[in-house]
């Protein structure tokens, strides 16, 4: 059978079950997504911080995340955790997993771009009286952040894509149907061709929506 | 009576290089002291150092006899905390030569921010004091605007205004109009005329020697790290006692 019969007779079919799949994918995608953006942000603050022991750990857990298969560290959580008492369920091992993963790439995101602003910012904030905290929250941070929106939309393209291995630990979302529609039908080229479509679909928009971004932001940066 | 400011014996260092060897001003309240000297000198690092934007290797300061940036604990000197820090530098403003607006808020923004997240004002009050200070320097109209799409003269403007809105006890300029277009610094002389003419106090590092001449009680010639002379404008501009003065003041004049 030729790749158009097949998908002229299973096409729908399959369509219909990979779809079904997205739930799970974007239900994992979005709390990893501000996981990581929260932690991420925690992870950055400690990594420029005064105290050594804050900035040794930062620097640990960044090389650790960034240094090792994302898969690894999913297994980690998922089997290794249990021991330590705590039984997550797929999702919540997941979400887990991605989130302190895309954490450790974020921080030096946020790192690179806080450092981005100019000093005079600081000082200015200083100069009003506002303690190193405040002029971080209202004058740094936001300015970093606008600094920073094409990377973070671009993490947020990465991670969509990474949630394609956490059917290892057993979360059904679209890869993990993917793999039983091959199962059940032999049909892999088919159906991990429409899978990656499907990424494709969520994928290109996200990084127009960047693209957006990149051009309306104010010319002052 | 007390001085408003007492610097006492400053010195300042970068590792073996020394920028302050002792510099001792005392500023009183409502007196404009205005600081000349070669590029070089530390007279930015002498102001930065009166807000602690840059700790002092030695020496002290105190706004009306209150230390700044530090405390005593059983007779000895230690830098206070990060929250007292920012609450001595409340009282003392700051007006850089690089304007340091900030460039995701809006004027208005700009001068509210402070008011509103350190002084614990509302909203609504800080905007009304706001646009007073705005009003004030001449940019009433521009409270929406951003930044960005202001002069330098203007900008320099609102940050004036974001110091007065803070209301503090002294205000020092690092060379407030270095940084602008030639036509464009009268129009931040102007204010600070205006605001000397108020009889706030003022220390002001500038190189417009005339201006300073008309607008200060005192002039103090910094070179080396350290002051080599002050008196009035008269006397230390027209009738300079120290060579290094004249030769400054020679050089400036040829300019
Ligand atoms: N962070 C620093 N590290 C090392 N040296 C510094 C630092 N900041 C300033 N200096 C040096 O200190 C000296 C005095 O600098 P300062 O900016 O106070 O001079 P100034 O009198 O304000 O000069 P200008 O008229 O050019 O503004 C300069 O030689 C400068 O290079
Ligand atoms: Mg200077």
């Amino acid at each position: 059978m030729s790749f158009l019969q097949i998908l002229d007779q299973q096409g729908w079919y399959f369509l219909v079950t990979l779809l079904s799949g997205w739930p799970a994918t974007i239900s994992v995608a979005i709390p990893s997504f501000f996981f990581a953006l929260i932690f991420g942000l925690v992870l950055a603050l400690l990594r420029m911080a005064r105290s050594r022991l804050s900035r040794g750990f930062a620097i640990a857990y960044i090389e650790f995340f960034r240094g090792t298969p994302a898969l690894v560290q999913l297994f980690v959580i998922y089997f290794g955790l249990p021991d330590l008492g705590y039984s997550p369920s797929p999702f919540q091992a997941a979400v887990i997993g991605l989130g302190m993963n895309g954490a450790a790439y974020l921080a030096e995101i946020y790192r690179a771009g806080i450092e981005s602003i100019h000093q005079g910012q600081k000082e200015a904030a200083f100069a009003l009286g506002m303690t190193p905290t405040r002029a971080m929250r209202y004058i740094v941070l936001p300015q970093a952040i606008r600094v920073m929106t094409p990377a973070l939309t671009n993490f947020a393209i990465v991670l969509l894509k990474d949630t394609s291995i956490i059917f290892a630990v057993g979360v059904v979302e679209v890869m993990a149907l993917a793999r039983n529609l091959v199962t059940e039908t032999l049909q892999s080229g088919v159906v991990y061709l429409m899978a990656g479509a499907l990424y494709l679909c969520v994928t290109i928009p996200m990084s127009h929506l960047a693209a957006r971004l990149e051009r309306n932001r104010r010319a002052w940066q | 009576m007390e001085p408003l400011l007492k610097v006492d014996d400053l010195h300042k260092a970068y590792g073996a290089l020394k920028i302050l060897n002792g510099v001792s001003v005392n500023v009183k309240r409502g007196e404009k002291v205005s600081i000349i000297g070669p590029s070089g000198s530390g007279k930015t690092t002498f102001l930065r150092c009166i807000n602690f934007l840059e700790k002092p290797t030695s020496g002290h300061i105190f706004v009306e006899g209150k230390l700044i940036g530090e405390k005593t604990v059983s007779g000895k000197f230690v830098h206070v905390s990060d929250t007292e820090l920012a609450k001595d530098r409340q009282e003392i403003g700051f007006v850089f030569q690089r304007f340091n607006l900030f460039p995701h808020l809006s004027v208005l923004g700009n001068v509210t921010i402070a008011q509103t997240k350190v002084l614990g004002l509302s909203q609504r009050d800080a905007e009304a004091r706001g646009r007073q200070m705005l009003e004030k320097v001449g940019l009433g109209h521009k409270v929406d605007e951003y930044p960005e799409r202001l002069s330098g003269g203007q900008q320099q403007r609102v940050a004036i205004a974001r110091v007065l809105a803070m209301q503090p006890k002294l205000i020092l300029f690092d060379e407030a109009t270095s940084a602008l277009d030639p036509e464009l610094i009268g129009e931040v002389l102007r204010v600070m005329r205006q605001l000397a003419e108020e009889g706030r106090t003022m220390v002001i590092v500038t190189h417009e020697i005339q201006f300073a001449a008309e607008i200060s009680d005192r002039i103090i010639f910094m070179d080396h790290g350290a002051v080599v002379e002050e008196g009035s404008p008269a006397k230390v501009l027209k009738d300079p006692q120290h060579p290094r003065t004249r030769e400054f003041l020679k050089r400036i004049e040829q300019r």
